[in-house]
C-alpha cells in the first residue's frame, strides 16, 4: 500500500518531495525533524483562493495553512490571541490603533508591513473585486462608498483605513463594535504580498502567504501540496515536511481510503461510517466540539408563519423534536443536542449559557401536541422542512425530525422532508423568498464571538438572516451589547437577546455540531481546531 | 464514399446546433447560479449583481447563447465560477474519462464478445443459461449497487484493489471502476453477440464452411465471428458517447476527476459554462462515433457500399 | 446504397436512457430485417397470424410464465399492498434503527426504524406506476412521430430523425440532473415527464423504421393501388405489422426506466419523500452498507427481480415474435 500512496506524490510534487516524503528507498528522515508529509481529505473550493473570497472550509484549510493574521484563535481555547498583532488599542469600541510586529515576511521574501494590510483589507472590500466576504468589512468607515448596496462605488479604498507609519495604522469603523479586534483572526482579514495586486493570474494559480506553509504544487480540482516552509518566522512551525490535500467528492470514499492505508487523515467523517469508526480506527478517531450550530429557520415573510399564536406551533415544533435519540442513533455521538443559540466553543466566558432555551427545546410530545393546537395547527396542515440533497447527510437527519414530529403528533404526514437537488438551487429559493415552510439552516462561526451567533442571524435586514425575522427588542439589545465596552456585561445583554429568540422561537435550535476526523497509524497529536478544521501545522508524522 | 462523409458532416451540423441550444436552454432552467457562490448565506445584492453582468447572466437567454457560441468558434469555452478556464478543466478532466473509457471498452470487447461467441455456439446448454442469467442480473441491480458492492469487497474487505482512484487515474487503477462502467453494456454486448451468433449459424455460408471440412474454430473466427460482429461494432461504437457521458455515477463512487465528475460539479455548482463546455465536447464525440460506426459498418459487410 | 431503410440508422444506441434500452433496441434489429412478419397459413390451411402463432409458443415458454406470474404478482401488490403488509410504511421509530427482523418485520429495520418489509411492499407500486407510465408515453409519443414521419417522408422525416439525434446526444443522468434538480413536486410526475422526454426518440427510430419496411410490402403497395386512404393504410395495413419491434423494445425499456428512478434518486433527483420508493429506500440505505445491508439488499432485490421479470418477458416476446428463431 505504501509503495502506491509514495508513488503519487511522485508523479504529483516531483522530484523535490521525493527526498522529504522518504519514499525515495529507505532515505527516511531526509528532511529532518518531522520530514515526512501527509495526505489528508479535501473538497474543491468553490471559489479563487483569496482570501476575502473564501467563504467555506475547503478553501479555509488551505488559508489557514499558508496565512497568519493580526489574530489566531487558539486551537484549544479559542481565545483570539495576537499573532501579528503587537497592540490593537481603542479608547472608545471604535476608533482603533493597530500596531504589527515586525520581523515578519511573507515566504517570497517581502516584509509584512501595514501597508500589506490596508491594502489587502482594500481590496476585499471593493465592489469590483467582487469578494464575496466583503461585508466582513462593512463595519469600517467608508464602506458603503467602496461598496454600495446598488450604483457604482465612489471611492478605492476604505476612508476608515490609514497608514501611519511602516508598522501601524489606525481603523475607525462607522458604529461601535468592541469585539471588533477578536473578529481580525478570520482569513479575510489576512495580510497579502504586493504580487498578488501586480500579477494576480499568477498569483492565483499558486497562492503566496506568511504562514508555515508554502504552496509547492496546485493541480485545481485535485489536489494540492504544501510544503513546511523552513523560514517560517512564527512560534506555531510545521511539526511535518508538508500536507498533500486531495479533492473526493464523496466523504464515503475518503473514508474507505483511510481504511485502505492510501490517506492518513480524512475529516468530517461522514454519518454513514459512524457506526463502524470505532472498530475501524480505535483511538485514532477524533470528535470534538466545533462552532457549529444546526437550526431550523422558518419564513418569517410568509403570513401563515408569521402570525399571532404561531410561536405557539414553533415552539411546539420544537418539543415534538427527540434531540437526545436522533443526536444518539443518527449521529452517534458526534452532535450534541442544544440548549441555546450560540456554541460551548465559546466557553461561559464567551457568552454561551447552557440551558437558555429551557423547557422550549425538551422533548415532550403530549406539550408538543397541546401548544400546537394552542396555535391554530400547522400552516397548511403539513411542514415541509426544506434542503438541499447534494451535500452533507441532511437527509438523514431531516427525516429523523420529521418522523419524530409526526410520532409526536399521531399523523403520518404531519412532517415531511423537501429535498431540494442543488445546493444553489436551494439558496436560490430561500433568497427569493420562494419557500413556505421551515427549512435547515446551520452556522459555522467567522470568529468565536457571541456577537457571530445572533447579530448576522436574526438582526433586522442582516446578510444571513434568510427568514427575514425582525423584532425590535432584540435588534435593540444587540445595539446595546456592541456599544459595551465590558465583555461580561456584553454578553448579558447578548443572551437578554438570546431570551427574545426563545420566547419567539424564531429558529429552532437543533444541536451543536462536532468535528470528527479519523488518521492513520502514521499520525499523531491530531486535533480539530473550534472551526472543525485540522490544525495541520500540529500533526507529527512518522516514517 | 467521399460525398457520403460529406453529407454526413453537413447533417451534423443542425444537430450540433440543436443539441448545444437544448443544453444551454437546460441549463437556464436550473436557476440564477449566482445565488449558490456565497455559501450559506445570501450573497450580497451589489456582488451578485456585478458577478451577473460580468458572466454575461444579465442578457437574454438567446443572446448569451449566441455570444457562446461565437467565443466557441475561437476555441474559448468561457471561464467557471472558480476562474478557472473551462478549456483546462477539460485538458485535465478528458485523459481520465478517456483512459476510463478505454478500460470499459476492452472490457466490452474482450470479455464481452468471448462470452457472447461462447453462448452463442452452445445455445441451450448449461453454459449459456448461467451466462444468460449472470448478464440479466448485471442488468437489473442499479450501477451504484454494483459498483459500491465491488468497491466494499474488492477495495475494503479483501485488499485486493484500491478502493479509489488517485488524482493520476492510471490504467491499473480504473480496472474495477472500468468493470463496473462496462457492466451493464458487457452484458448487453453478450447478449447481443450471442443472438447474432446464433442466427449467423444457421445461414448457408456456414453450412457451407462446415460442410467444406474446415476446422471449427476457423468457422468460427473467420465466417461467423466477422458477420455476427456488425451489430455488436455499432452497438459499441455508439456506446462510447453514452459511457463517457455516463460516467457521472461510476466517477463519483470511486472518486475520478473526470468528465462526470466535473459535470457533476457543475451542475450542483450551477455552473453553466462547464456543464455546456462538456456537454458540447460530448456531443461531438458522440456524433463523431457514429459516423466512424457507420464507415466500419462498410468496412465489416462488403455489401454495404456508401455514396 | 438503396435510400432506406437500412441506412446507417439501424442501430439505436447511443446515449439513450441508459444502455438497456440500447440493446433492447439492437436486438430487435432482426425483427425490423423480416419484413412486416409473414402471415403464414397452417398446415390445415386454417390463417393464422404472427400473433397467434406469437401466443402459442409464449404459452409453452417456462420464462415467460415465470416473469408473466412475477408481473401479476407485482401489479398485485401495488393495487392492494396492505393485503400482504400491515402498517404504514410511514411509521418509523428512531429507537428500531437498523434493527434486524423482528415480529412483523421480516426483513428488519432502516436506518430511520422505518420497516423495511412494508416499505419495500408499498415500494412497488411508485415503481410500477413509473415504469407503466413511462413506458407508456414513451410508447405513445414515440410510435406516433415515427411512425408517421416513416410513412410520410419527406421533410418532416428529415427534421424528426436530427431531433431524434439531438436527444440522443445528451446523456440521461445528466440530462436527469439539470432537469429535476429544480423540480419542487413531490409527485411521481416530473419524473416520468422527463423520461418521456428523453425516451421517445428511441420508439420514434423503431417505429419509424419498421414502418417503412411495412411501407414496401405488397399487400400495402395493392392496397394503395386499390385506392385506399392514408390513415385505413396506416391503421389497418401498416400498423398491425409494424408494432412488434415496439413491443418488445417497450417491455425491455420498462425495466429499465423502473432502474432509472433508482439512479435519479441515488443522485438526488428522483423521487422525493413521503413518496415511497425502492429507489429513495436504495439510495438511503446504501452509504450504511457496511452496518445495515439488510436495508440496501431487500429493496435492491425487489427492484432487481422486478427488472428482471420486465426483461425476461421482453426476451420471450421477441423471440416469439421473431420467426427466424422458431
Amino acid at each position: 500500500m505504501r509503495g502506491i500512496t509514495c508513488a503519487r506524490w511522485v508523479a504529483v510534487a516531483a522530484a523535490v518531495v521525493l527526498g522529504a516524503t522518504g519514499c525515495g528507498g529507505g532515505g527516511n528522515g531526509g528532511g529532518g525533524g518531522g520530514g515526512a508529509v501527509l495526505t489528508a481529505s479535501w473538497g474543491d473550493p468553490q471559489n479563487p483562493l483569496e482570501p476575502a473570497n473564501t467563504n467555506e472550509v475547503q478553501g479555509g484549510k488551505v488559508l489557514d495553512m499558508i496565512f497568519r493574521g493580526l489574530k489566531k484563535y487558539n486551537p484549544k481555547t479559542a481565545a483570539a490571541e495576537n499573532m501579528l498583532a503587537q497592540s490593537i488599542d481603542s479608547d472608545d469600541s471604535q476608533n482603533f490603533t493597530i500596531k504589527v510586529k515586525s520581523g515578519w515576511t511573507f515566504s517570497n521574501g517581502e516584509k509584512i508591513t501595514a501597508a500589506s494590510f490596508v491594502d489587502a483589507w482594500n481590496y476585499g472590500a471593493s465592489l469590483k473585486n467582487n469578494q464575496k466576504n466583503a461585508y466582513f468589512f462593512g463595519y469600517i468607515d467608508g464602506y458603503d462608498k467602496v461598496h454600495p448596496d446598488s450604483g457604482a462605488q465612489t471611492a478605492e479604498t476604505l476612508s476608515g483605513l490609514k497608514v501611519v507609519d511602516d508598522l501601524t495604522f489606525t481603523v475607525r469603523l462607522n458604529q461601535k463594535f468592541s469585539g471588533f479586534p477578536d473578529t481580525l483572526g478570520y482569513a479575510a482579514f489576512a495580510p497579502l504580498p504586493r504580487s498578488f495586486f501586480t500579477d494576480h493570474a499568477a498569483w492565483l494559480k499558486k497562492p503566496v502567504g506568511n504562514g508555515p506553509y508554502t504552496i509547492e504544487s496546485y493541480t485545481r480540482g485535485a489536489q494540492m501540496y504544501l510544503k513546511k516552509w523552513d523560514g517560517y518566522p512564527g512560534a506555531d512551525k510545521a511539526r511535518n515536511g508538508g500536507v498533500t490535500l486531495t479533492v473526493y467528492t464523496d466523504n464515503n470514499t475518503a473514508y474507505t481510503d483511510l481504511l485502505a492505508g492510501n490517506l492518513d487523515l480524512v475529516d468530517d467523517i461522514p454519518a454513514a461510517q459512524l457506526k463502524n469508526v470505532k472498530s475501524d480506527l480505535g483511538n485514532r478517531y477524533i470528535n470534538t466540539p466545533a462552532g457549529i450550530i444546526q437550526t431550523i429557520a422558518f419564513p418569517f415573510y410568509d403570513k401563515a408563519w408569521n402570525q399571532p399564536g404561531s410561536e405557539k406551533v414553533r415552539t411546539g415544533l420544537s418539543k415534538a423534536i427527540n434531540r437526545k435519540q436522533i443526536t444518539e442513533t443518527i449521529f452517534l455521538g458526534t452532535r450534541t443536542p442544544a440548549t441555546d443559540w450560540t456554541s460551548p466553543v465559546l466557553g461561559t466566558a464567551g457568552g454561551y449559557k447552557a440551558g437558555l432555551c429551557g423547557t422550549a427545546c425538551d422533548y415532550d410530545p403530549a406539550q408538543a401536541k397541546k401548544l400546537i393546537e394552542e396555535g391554530g395547527g400547522i400552516p397548511g396542515g403539513q411542514v415541509k422542512i426544506t434542503y438541499n440533497a447534494d451535500t452533507g447527510s441532511h437527509k438523514e437527519w431531516v427525516d429523523a425530525v420529521c418522523n419524530s414530529i409526526n410520532n409526536a403528533l399521531d399523523n403520518d404526514k404531519a412532517c415531511v422532508g423537501n429535498p431540494v437537488g442543488t445546493f444553489a438551487d436551494f439558496r436560490n429559493q430561500i433568497g427569493q423568498e420562494k419557500l413556505t415552510g421551515p427549512f435547515r439552516a446551520g452556522w459555522q462561526m467567522d470568529y468565536p464571538l457571541i456577537q457571530d451567533f445572533l447579530q448576522p442571524l436574526y438582526y433586522t435586514g442582516a446578510s444571513s438572516n434568510d427568514g427575514k425575522w425582525s423584532n425590535k427588542e432584540f435588534d435593540t439589545l444587540v445595539n446595546r451589547a456592541n456599544a459595551e465596552g465590558d465583555p461580561a456585561k456584553a454578553n448579558a445583554l447578548f443572551q437578554q437577546a438570546e431570551g427574545v429568540l426563545r420566547d419567539n422561537m424564531a429558529a429552532i435550535p437543533l444541536w451543536y455540531q462536532n468535528g470528527s476526523a479519523g488518521y492513520s497509524q502514521r499520525l499523531s497529536d491530531v486535533e480539530l481546531n473550534p472551526f472543525s478544521v485540522p490544525v495541520y501545522n500540529e500533526i507529527k508524522v512518522s516514517g | 464514399m467521399g460525398r457520403y462523409i460529406v453529407r454526413r458532416l453537413l447533417q451534423m451540423i443542425p444537430v450540433f446546433i440543436g443539441a448545444t441550444l437544448l443544453i444551454f436552454l437546460m441549463v437556464n432552467v436550473m436557476g440564477d447560479p449566482v445565488a449558490g457562490l456565497c455559501g450559506d448565506r445570501a450573497c450580497d445584492p451589489a456582488t451578485a449583481a456585478q458577478l451577473k453582468r460580468e458572466f454575461g447572466l444579465d442578457m437574454p437567454v438567446w443572446q448569451q447563447y449566441v455570444t457562446y457560441m461565437g467565443n466557441l468558434f475561437t476555441g474559448d469555452f468561457g471561464t467557471a465560477f472558480n476562474g478557472e478556464p473551462v478549456i483546462d478543466l477539460m485538458a485535465s478532466a478528458f485523459p481520465v474519462t478517456i483512459r476510463l473509457t478505454v478500460v470499459a471498452i476492452l472490457f466490452e470487447i474482450v470479455v464481452g464478445i468471448t462470452l457472447g461467441v461462447l453462448t452463442g455456439t452452445r445455445r441451450g446448454k448449461p453454459v449459456d443459461t448461467v451466462v444468460l442469467v449472470l448478464t440479466l442480473i448485471v442488468i437489473s441491480v442499479p450501477v451504484f449497487v454494483t459498483g459500491l458492492v465491488l468497491q466494499l469487497l474488492f477495495g475494503v474487505e479483501w485488499h485486493w484493489v484500491e478502493p479509489s482512484v488517485s488524482a493520476e487515474a492510471n490504467f491499473g487503477e480504473l480496472i474495477l471502476p472500468g468493470l463496473v462502467l462496462a457492466s451493464v453494456s458487457l452484458a448487453y454486448v453478450t447478449r447481443l453477440t450471442r443472438t447474432s451468433i446464433a442466427e449467423n449459424r444457421r445461414s448457408d455460408y456456414v453450412r457451407t464452411a462446415v460442410a467444406k471440412g474446415l476446422p471449427r474454430r476457423r468457422v468460427v473466427t473467420r465466417h461467423l465471428l466477422r458477420n455476427s460482429l456488425i451489430p455488436v461494432v455499432t452497438f459499441i461504437g455508439t456506446d462510447i458517447g453514452a459511457l463517457m457521458g455516463g460516467a457521472i455515477v461510476t466517477e463519483r463512487i470511486f472518486n475520478i476527476h473526470g468528465v462526470g465528475y466535473q459535470l457533476y460539479q457543475g451542475i450542483v455548482r450551477q455552473n453553466t459554462q462547464t456543464v455546456v463546455g462538456f456537454v458540447t465536447v460530448l456531443v461531438l464525440v458522440f456524433l463523431v462515433a457514429n459516423l466512424i460506426v457507420d464507415l466500419l459498418y462498410a468496412v465489416l459487410d462488403p455489401r454495404i457500399r456508401y455514396a | 446504397m438503396p435510400e432506406q431503410p437500412y441506412e446507417p440508422d439501424r442501430v439505436i444506441a447511443g446515449t439513450g436512457a441508459g444502455g438497456a434500452m440500447d440493446l433492447a433496441a439492437g436486438e430487435a434489429e432482426t425483427l425490423e430485417k423480416t419484413p412486416g412478419g409473414p402471415l403464414g397459413t397452417g398446415p390445415q390451411g386454417k390463417p393464422r397470424s404472427l400473433w397467434s402463432d406469437a401466443w402459442r409458443d409464449l404459452r409453452r415458454n417456462p420464462v415467460f410464465i415465470v416473469s408473466a406470474l412475477v408481473i401479476l404478482f407485482l401489479v398485485f401488490i401495488s393495487l392492494w399492498p396492505s393485503a400482504i403488509a400491515s402498517g404504514s410504511p410511514l411509521a418509523c421509530d428512531l429507537a428500531k434503527s437498523q434493527d434486524g427482523a423482528g415480529p412483523g418485520a421480516p426483513f428488519g429495520y432502516d436506518g430511520q426504524g422505518c420497516n423495511v418489509y412494508t416499505r419495500t411492499v408499498y415500494g412497488a407500486r411508485t415503481s410500477v406506476t413509473v415504469g407503466v407510465l413511462a413506458t407508456l408515453g414513451v410508447s405513445i409519443l414515440g410510435s406516433v412521430l415515427g411512425g408517421l414521419a416513416g410513412f410520410f417522408g419527406g421533410l418532416g422525416d428529415s427534421l424528426l430523425s436530427r431531433l431524434t439525434d439531438i436527444f440522443f446526444a445528451i446523456p440521461v443522468v445528466l440530462g436527469g440532473l439539470v432537469l429535476l434538480s429544480v423540480v419542487t413536486s413531490n409527485t411521481v410526475w416530473p419524473v416520468i415527464g422527463f423520461m418521456v422526454l428523453l425516451g421517445w426518440p428511441q420508439i420514434s427510430r423503431i417505429a419509424r423504421g419498421s414502418v417503412i419496411t411495412a411501407r414496401q410490402n405488397d399487400y400495402v403497395q395493392a392496397a394503395r393501388a386499390l385506392g385506399a386512404s392514408n390513415s385505413r393504410m396506416l391503421l389497418r395495413h401498416i400498423a398491425p405489422n409494424a408494432v412488434a419491434p415496439v413491443i418488445v423494445v417497450a417491455t425491455i425499456a420498462l425495466g429499465t426506466y423502473i432502474a432509472l428512478e433508482a439512479t435519479l434518486s441515488y443522485l438526488g433527483v428522483g423521487l422525493k419523500p413521503p413518496s415511497v420508493s425502492w429507489g429513495i429506500d436504495i439510495s438511503a440505505a446504501s452509504p450504511y452498507i457496511r452496518n445495515a445491508p439488510h436495508a440496501l439488499l431487500w429493496p435492491s432485490g425487489a427492484l432487481a427481480v422486478t427488472v428482471l421479470a420486465f426483461i425476461m418477458l421482453g426476451d420471450a416476446v421477441r423471440d416469439a415474435l421473431d420467426p427466424k428463431l422458431r
